[in-house]
């Protein structure tokens, strides 16, 4: 058993360590291919212990150097930080196991660099995960941004660079002009860029200029996907899948919602902005977001495009979460990370998996292929259900938590707008399995086989029901999180 | 038995120098050896002089008299923290880019005119150094024409490849020269008025002549003269054909040092020779020099953008960078001049990594810089492209750069401040910068290879200097106590009216 703060170090050196290892077993492709799983058991190992201290009320902390006067470059485990920790390391192993089998079974070119950056991705989510203080949390903010570039660009293409341009415009853009600028603004009136419970700005800022803070951080993490700064997600759709499955739908946009919720909980502390009522502009703009991506999905035949979409409008349900402001809200937004994470990543296998077996990417191209894919498509079904919110899957948590929320500050349009929302998830999100399952198959499809896409999508489907019954873990650092 | 450390602030000027004639003198294949000499022992006798300043407190200097003459009589060499931060970071660099010179000017130099490039060299290196040194205006003016004049025959030896180089030269000297003239004709108004050189001297007697009209016109004409030779927007204009068509050895050398100096003189004019004279050195700095900065800084990353050669782009980048650095000045905080000078020794390592990278992609492709004739070269080159791209992140201020640091203590000087309307343009520009780095980027290693028949390997003369520039950019990205402090101590130095 080691301590935790050698768990953080140990969590954190290990992508990079995987990094730097797989080009020099370049030549090796089965040993180098055996690096990502490992290291995911690794971090994930670091990860338990790092929660679990956090649950002991121990602060892991290792603090590296003092860039210069009150910023330090260190790290500090939070309840919520441990949560995403655990959810990025965790899903790390299924990817690694997941991006083996879809890579070689797609044939797929430089498999030795896509190891390498995936690795170093990981290790940027981790790191703002368990990052100190603001200012680290914006470096590895950033550090994912690039690392993920030449994933998103891997098959080189024209249409792929082009797609790698919306991608690093929107996403640099975005936090250099406005995170960056709301990051120094905290600085520079609260002196100071420390997570703190209940946290640091309540009587430091004039509550006429919160609401503009909070815009500068609501569109400057461009990770969260807010409407209307969204389009780099289907954009980065162009990547090979474990990348959509990893990084867009866990460790990317999840740091984005991971931090607005950071910002929310440690910096402005929900109760201040509650009370200066600066998000309510917020509440509506991730409701609008989460209506309208709703309705693009139905319209989007591309499987990964329309999941894209699916996904903008399941991390609005975070960010209004963090804008209702109320204890219920923001712990039912901080669950949906961990919930949407182990289904959303479930369907991507499946989607990948559906490519690189049969070679088919739209919805409608599915009619029949559920007798000739069933756990593919059952695994598929079962997520989706989830991210419906139907018990018993773990979905059905967050979104209750989330409703009540939204109850507890008597706003019942917000329930309407999470009644009519799950509604549409219904349509797009069964439409491929009914295909699959009710329709005639409209020309017989040469379906090949790979059990390395097959097994990790069924493994997490399983976790979307184990969640639904054993959320607890969870729920008490979600607890400790409000409680501090 | 000497005292050397009484003696440094001489020595690191004079070694410079005196190799500069020995070296003409020698056989050309000597050059480079006496160059890495001069500047290796000068950059050696910065360190141990800037070890020296951390000890001592902000309001402390060094003084070292020429031939034991005391002012006012005599030349003053003097040194406080803003001198050494920026003594260390010309002699590093000097350093650096001389020992990849030798390698860089493959294909512009011929061997036997190795003499005379690397006397002019060490002229250059050691005029910048005395103009950093010197407390004596007149000197000041001595010091420019000397590392001006041989930086013109630097550029002009481009004329090998591209006899356009010529023309550039010819302009960087007149108006040079302009700029001199203008330095020394307010140098002139203001003897007239205080009758001392010293700019110590100088310091304590003009607020005794407040309102007399030629202390007005001596400011004027010196601020002047200084920003012609710093390249401030609107005088910035023989800087990009300079350096575009100057061999890329010399111009990393000039990239990496030379504005870095005369900015220097500009903030020590100001706040130093002017800093007891009520209102009117803050006035230039908030009226003048802030909104030409904010019209550098968008005009040259415009320009970058637009530019179709690599060599003349980061040019246009470096008036824009200028620009940063003069903004910080601008500002008029104790914050906004620590910026500045933050950005002094990041930027330093930035572009003469950035001009070292490119020069060592470009030989392999017989001098050409053209944006499409780099085609595939990162692929074919990993070391020498991947050390220049982490000084292109450091350019744009990625995190875990220097460049990073040094945009964080600019827009939080400029917010704290209160100028927010500024804030934004900087973070746009600097969102705009991304676009020209970025084109790069596809450029080399995400476009087909351009197979030639003459490709010379990866030169370890090249990508040795240039991976010590990048790992210190991603050093002091990390751990920026040493330059924070120092430009922190500089910048209250200043404000206590320095030297």
């Amino acid at each position: 058993m080691i301590s935790a703060d050698i768990a953080i170090i140990l969590g954190l050196v290990t992508p990079l360590v995987v990094a730097l290892l797989t080009p020099v077993l370049g030549m090796r492709p089965d040993l180098r291919d055996l690096l990502g799983p490992v290291g995911g058991v690794i971090s994930f190992y670091a990860a338990m212990r790092v929660a679990l201290a956090v649950m002991n009320g121990v602060t892991p902390e290792w603090f590296i150097l003092s860039i210069s006067e009150g910023l330090d470059f260190s790290f500090k485990v939070t309840p919520l930080g441990a949560i995403f920790g655990l959810v990025a390391s965790g899903l790390w192993i299924m990817a690694a196991i997941y991006s083996v089998g879809y890579m070689r079974g797609n044939k797929e070119a430089s498999q030795t660099r896509f190891n390498a950056f995936y690795a170093v991705a990981v290790h940027a989510a981790l790191a703002i995960a368990w990052s100190g203080n603001l200012l680290m949390l914006f470096i590895f903010y950033e550090v994912l941004t690039f690392s993920t570039y030449p994933l998103v660009i891997h098959k080189q293409t024209t249409e792929a660079l082009r797609a790698g341009r919306l991608y690093m415009g929107i996403l640099v853009g975005t936090s250099l002009m406005l995170l960056l600028p709301g990051v120094i603004w905290v600085w520079v009136s609260t002196g100071s860029l420390d997570f703190v419970p209940g946290g640091i700005l309540s009587g430091k800022i004039d509550p006429a200029y919160v609401p503009w803070m909070l815009a500068l951080f609501a569109f400057g993490i461009g990770k969260s996907a807010l409407m209307p700064i969204h389009r780099w997600l289907p954009a980065a759709m162009v990547a090979p899948t474990p990348v959509s499955a990893l990084l867009h739908a866990v460790a990317v946009v999840k740091a984005g919602v991971f931090t607005m919720l950071m910002v929310v909980v440690y910096v402005f502390g929900y109760d201040f902005l509650a009370i200066t009522g600066g998000s309510v502009w917020l509440i509506w703009l991730a409701s609008f977001t989460i209506i309208a991506s709703s309705v693009i999905a139905i319209k989007k035949d591309d499987i990964k495009a329309r999941l894209a979409y699916s996904t903008i409008s399941q991390l609005s349900y975070i960010v209004l979460g963090a804008a209702l402001a109320s204890e219920m809200a923001i712990k039912g937004a901080a669950l949906h990370i961990v919930m949407h994470a182990s289904a959303k990543i479930t369907l991507f296998f499946c989607a990948g998996a559906i490519y690189v077996s049969a070679h088919l990417n739209k919805v409608s191209q599915l009619n029949g292929l559920g007798y000739r894919m069933p756990v593919v498509f059952i695994a598929f079904f079962l997520a989706s259900l989830s991210i419906i919110g139907i018990p018993p899957l773990g979905g059905s948590w967050s979104k209750f938590l989330l409703m009540a929320g939204a109850a507890q500050n008597g706003m019942i349009m917000i329930i309407v707008v999470l009644a009519v929302s799950s509604l549409m998830n219904v349509w797009y999100l069964l439409e491929p399995v009914i295909r699959g399952f009710y329709l005639p198959e409209k020309e017989p499809v040469k379906v090949e086989r790979h059990l390395l896409v097959v097994i990790p999508p069924l493994l997490t489907a399983l976790l979307c029901i184990i969640l639904f019954f054993a959320p607890w873990p969870f729920l008490s650092l979600i607890n400790l999180m409000v409680m501090s | 038995m000497i005292n050397w450390m009484l003696h440094l602030p001489g020595i690191i000027v004079v070694v410079p120098l005196l190799l500069a004639i020995i070296v003409a003198l020698l056989p050309a294949r000597m050059g480079w050896a006496g160059a890495v000499l001069g500047s290796g022992l000068s950059f050696c006798a910065a360190i141990v002089l800037t070890s020296h300043m951390l000890e001592i407190d902000a309001l402390n200097r060094l003084s070292y008299f020429l031939g034991g003459w005391p002012p006012p009589w005599g030349i003053e060499f003097a040194v406080d923290h803003a001198t050494s931060l920026v003594i260390l970071a010309v002699t590093g660099l000097g350093f650096i880019t001389t020992i990849s010179s030798n390698t860089l000017i493959y294909n512009d130099i011929h061997h036997d005119d190795k003499g005379r490039f690397y006397a002019s060299w060490l002229l250059v290196l050691g005029g910048l150094l005395g103009l950093i040194m010197t407390a004596d205006a007149f000197n000041l003016f001595v010091f420019f024409e000397i590392s001006s004049l041989a930086s013109v025959t630097l550029v002009a030896m481009g004329c090998g490849r591209d006899k356009r180089a010529l023309v550039a030269a010819f302009n960087y000297l007149v108006i040079g020269a302009i700029g001199a003239t203008f330095y020394v004709i307010g140098v002139g108004f203001c003897y007239a008025t205080t009758g001392t050189l010293n700019m110590i001297d100088m310091a304590t007697r003009l607020p005794l002549a407040v309102n007399q009209i030629p202390v007005y016109v001596g400011l004027g004409f010196m601020v002047t003269g200084i920003m012609v030779k710093a390249a401030v927007f609107p005088v910035h204009f023989w800087l990009p054909p300079s350096y575009g068509f100057a061999p890329m050895a010399v111009t990393s050398l000039l990239a990496a040092i030379a504005t870095k100096a005369s900015l220097y003189v500009l903030i020590r004019v100001l706040m130093t020779v002017f800093g007891g004279f009520p209102d009117m050195p803050v006035m230039i700095m908030q009226w003048v020099l802030m909104p030409l900065a904010l019209m550098a800084i968008l005009l040259g990353t415009i320009l970058a953008i637009y530019e179709k050669d690599a060599k003349i782009m980061l040019a246009h980048s470096s008036v824009a960078q200028i620009g940063y650095i003069v903004l910080g000045f601008g500002v008029a905080t104790i914050a906004g001049v620590q910026a500045g000078f933050i950005h002094i020794a990041n930027h330093a390592m930035i572009k003469g990594g950035m001009f070292i990278g490119l020069g060592g992609m470009a030989m392999a492709i017989v001098g050409k810089t053209g944006i499409s004739d780099l085609s595939g070269l990162g692929r074919k080159m990993p070391l020498t492209s991947s050390g220049f791209l982490i000084c292109g992140l450091s350019l744009i201020g990625v995190p875990l750069t220097a460049g990073f640091i040094s945009k964080f203590y600019l827009v939080s000087a400029i917010i704290s401040a209160g100028y927010w309307q500024i804030a934004a343009l900087v973070l746009f520009s600097s969102a705009l910068s991304v676009i020209y780095l970025w084109r790069l980027v596809e450029t080399l290693w995400f476009s087909p290879i351009i197979e030639t028949e003459t490709r010379l390997p990866e030169q370890p003369m090249i990508y040795l200097p240039l991976w010590v520039l990048a790992i210190a950019n991603i050093w002091f990205g990390i751990d920026a106590g040493l330059i924070t402090g120092l430009a922190k101590m500089a910048s209250v130095s200043l404000f206590g009216g320095g030297l």
